[in-house]
């Protein structure tokens, strides 16, 4: 079991690896989208340390959404998913080492970002830790759940509005626990609540989405 | 022949009454049978709990009368997450069983329940306005009842994106119970960030003392909800079950006037 | 019934539906130790169909699979690892050398097949020259025969279900595949296929199930 888990996720890795320039467009997209911000709202320093938490965790969800539909793309096109299906080793199991490969490719890059961008917006280095800290410990959950949506709409016409409107609804706490965390710090509360219910989530996504997202492939192969 | 064994494969065939009906050929009648029930109620408890609202109830000493709009809103909000729950009730129980029935009744309900949302929100928004002179406040039950739309958005959007019905009846399904396992946390993740920014929140039921004619406006206008909601959900489960099943032999024997609906 | 206790894959009262069209129904077959089965029919008759329920793929409209004379459902870690199934699609990736798409496709299927094995595979399809390159640059034959490289290396699947496995192929690689499938039946394996083109493969027992026959 951790023999499978481990080469296919070294098998995911290594694919990544040799089409490198793909795993630098999410990483290309969240930094555009959270430069875009200061353009609408206007470049008041005040004003933007203020939403800043708030713009990041929102492009990281918007990138994690983005990448995340293609998650077991290319593996359905070439057969490849249906030989994953047939393993005999468990199919969470094969789900779980390809969304820990998509996280260490699209979502830990975020993480080593976010400090460039609360630098572009203005954090006390104290709040860039905590921000990049909630990224860190929500971003995980992010690909997680995106890999339900992903399986569920796997090969479906419309997929990529159609993941949104299925797993944006199910982002709407994280956002909440993430995002809020900078904002409770600035305010002088404490964070360890925020950090507590981000790590709660992760856990129970942990447990719950791989198990999810192979019974929506095998429903989609079916 | 075989059409009709086709059908009956999937249902536990133990004499139990309630597997009895877990066929769309032997509920398709009893469904019937229940609509011009569930329809003459609808109608009577929504006229009675109309009156009663907007009639019999005394006016709000500190809202005036626009307050009369919670007997539409408050029951929508209710209805719009029972029959979220009822929703995932059935998908399970279609998982667990794999009786077909379940499914259909899951995706009969969901436009339903949606309208519930959409209709709170509406009559929130309308209520909003004279009360805090705003009509959208991020208040939490409001921002939860927004994303419970989208969650049924997302659930008949899903399934009407799938060709095949068994498919379709099982992604759906499976966000259903996702969606279901998560409006708890949505609703708790919300309200805490909503005390975090605006201190207390909007109550909308907080009132000081409701006159008793008030509750019974009230709790007929639910019951009315629940009656408009049965009589709806059956009435598309039955054309839901006819579309599905139209190449088996007891559709067609319908069709043609064989047997009595 | 004894055959039942003997047969590796039984179906019985089979029907298949398809969005709204019924692809056949009452459909049975028994498949015994070093048996061929050769699935027949037009297009659209549901051969693919039939071998992806024979593999656990999807779920028949009604009826019944056993493996080895239990229920299919109750056995399925057993069933699973007893069948080795090649669809129309290789599973080869682009990036991937031949050599790297072998050891991923069995590290996947959770089998333990050791390198060297898989590389005399690869030599004896004919791709010993091809090894270095990747599979974007092998023409659609040649990739073929990467996928189809995974049965020479095959030692543990009791059942081969193989969709279409001679096409792009050319006479050379049909020849070794030939071979290697008559090589399974001996061992006591048996193989469900299905094929447009006329493959002698020797065996000693064979059967010949035509589709349109349930449609």
């Amino acid at each position: 079991m951790i023999g499978v888990f481990l080469s296919v996720m070294r098998r995911d890795l290594l694919l990544a690896w040799r089409r490198r320039s793909d795993m630098l467009t999410t990483l290309g997209f969240f930094l555009l989208v959270t430069s875009l911000f200061p353009l609408g709202v206007g470049p008041e320093p005040e004003q933007l340390s203020h939403i800043a938490s708030g713009v990041m965790w929102v492009a990281a969800l918007l990138a994690t959404l983005l990448s995340v539909q293609r998650l077991f793309e290319s593996d359905e096109a070439d057969g490849t998913l249906e030989q994953m299906l047939l393993s005999v080793e468990p199919l969470a199991v094969i789900v779980l080492a390809k969304v820990c490969a998509y996280w260490l490719l699209t979502g830990l890059p975020l993480v080593v970002m976010a400090p460039l961008i609360a630098l572009q917006f203005n954090l006390t280095p104290d709040e860039t830790l905590i921000a990049c800290a909630t990224l860190l410990i929500g971003s995980p959950t992010l690909s997680l759940l995106g890999a339900v949506g992903a399986s569920l709409t796997l090969g479906l016409r419309g997929g990529g509005a159609l993941i949104a409107l299925l797993v944006l609804p199910l982002y709407a706490p994280l956002l909440i626990f993430g995002a809020g965390a900078v904002d409770a710090w600035r305010a002088g509360l404490g964070v360890q609540s925020h950090f507590a219910l981000l790590g709660a989530c992760l856990l129970v996504a942990l447990a719950v989405c791989p198990l999810a997202s192979a019974a929506a492939l095998r429903i989609a192969q079916d | 022949m075989s059409d009709s064994q086709l059908s009956a494969t999937r249902a536990p065939s133990a004499g139990v009454s309630l597997f009895h009906y877990a066929s769309p050929q032997t509920f398709f009648p009893l469904a019937g049978k229940l609509l011009w029930p569930s329809w003459i109620a609808a109608v009577a408890l929504t006229l009675a709990g109309l009156y009663t609202g907007f009639f019999i109830a005394p006016t709000d000493a500190t809202q005036g009368d626009s307050y009369r709009i919670i007997f539409i809103h408050v029951p929508a909000a209710w209805m719009s997450m029972v029959v979220y729950l009822a929703m995932a009730f059935w998908c399970a129980v279609g998982l667990v069983f794999n009786t077909r029935l379940s499914f259909m009744m899951s995706s009969a309900l969901a436009p339903t329940g949606a309208l519930w949302a959409f209709v709170a929100l509406w009559t929130g928004a309308l209520w909003g306005k004279p009360t805090w002179g705003t009509y959208w406040a991020w208040d939490a039950r409001m921002t939860s009842e927004l994303i419970l739309f989208f969650l049924y958005c997302g659930y008949m959007a899903l399934q009407a994106a799938i060709d095949d019905p068994r498919r379709a009846d099982r992604a759906g399904a499976l966000i259903a119970i996702v969606g279901a396992v998560n409006v708890p946390i949505i609703y708790f993740s919300v309200k805490w960030w909503n005390t975090l920014h605006q201190g207390a929140s909007v109550s909308l039921t907080q009132s000081p003392s409701m006159a008793s004619t008030m509750l019974t406006g009230m709790l007929l206008m639910a019951l009315a909800a629940w009656a408009y909601t049965i009589a709806v959900a059956l009435m598309r489960v039955r054309a839901i079950m006819i579309e599905r099943e139209r190449q088996t032999d007891w559709v067609r024997q319908l069709a043609t006037g064989e047997t009595k609906a | 019934m004894s055959g039942s206790t003997a047969s590796l894959i039984e179906v019985r009262a089979l029907s298949c539906v398809r969005g709204s069209a019924r692809l056949f129904s009452g459909l049975d077959l028994i498949l015994g130790a070093g048996e061929l089965m050769h699935v027949a029919g037009a297009n659209g008759s549901g051969k693919t169909s039939l071998l992806r329920i024979l593999c656990g793929l999807s779920e028949p409209a009604s009826g019944e699979v056993r493996w080895r004379g239990a229920p299919a459902a109750s056995v399925r870690d057993d069933w699973r690892s007893g069948l080795l199934y090649l669809g129309h699609r290789n599973a080869v990736k682009d990036d991937f050398t031949p050599l790297e798409n072998l050891r991923a496709s069995a590290a996947i299927a959770g089998d333990t097949t050791p390198g060297d094995v898989l590389l005399r595979a690869l030599v004896d399809i004919g791709l010993g020259a091809r090894l270095d390159v990747p599979a974007r640059s092998l023409s659609q034959g040649q990739r073929r025969r990467v996928a189809l490289a995974r049965l020479l290396a095959d030692t543990r699947s009791a059942l081969w279900i193989l969709d279409e496995p001679f096409t792009a192929l050319d006479t050379g690689a049909v020849a070794v595949l030939s071979r290697a499938m008559a090589a399974h039946l001996a061992r006591g394996g048996a193989i469900v296929y299905t094929t447009h083109q006329p493959v002698d493969i020797n065996a000693a027992r064979r059967q010949t199930l035509n589709l349109d026959d349930f449609s």
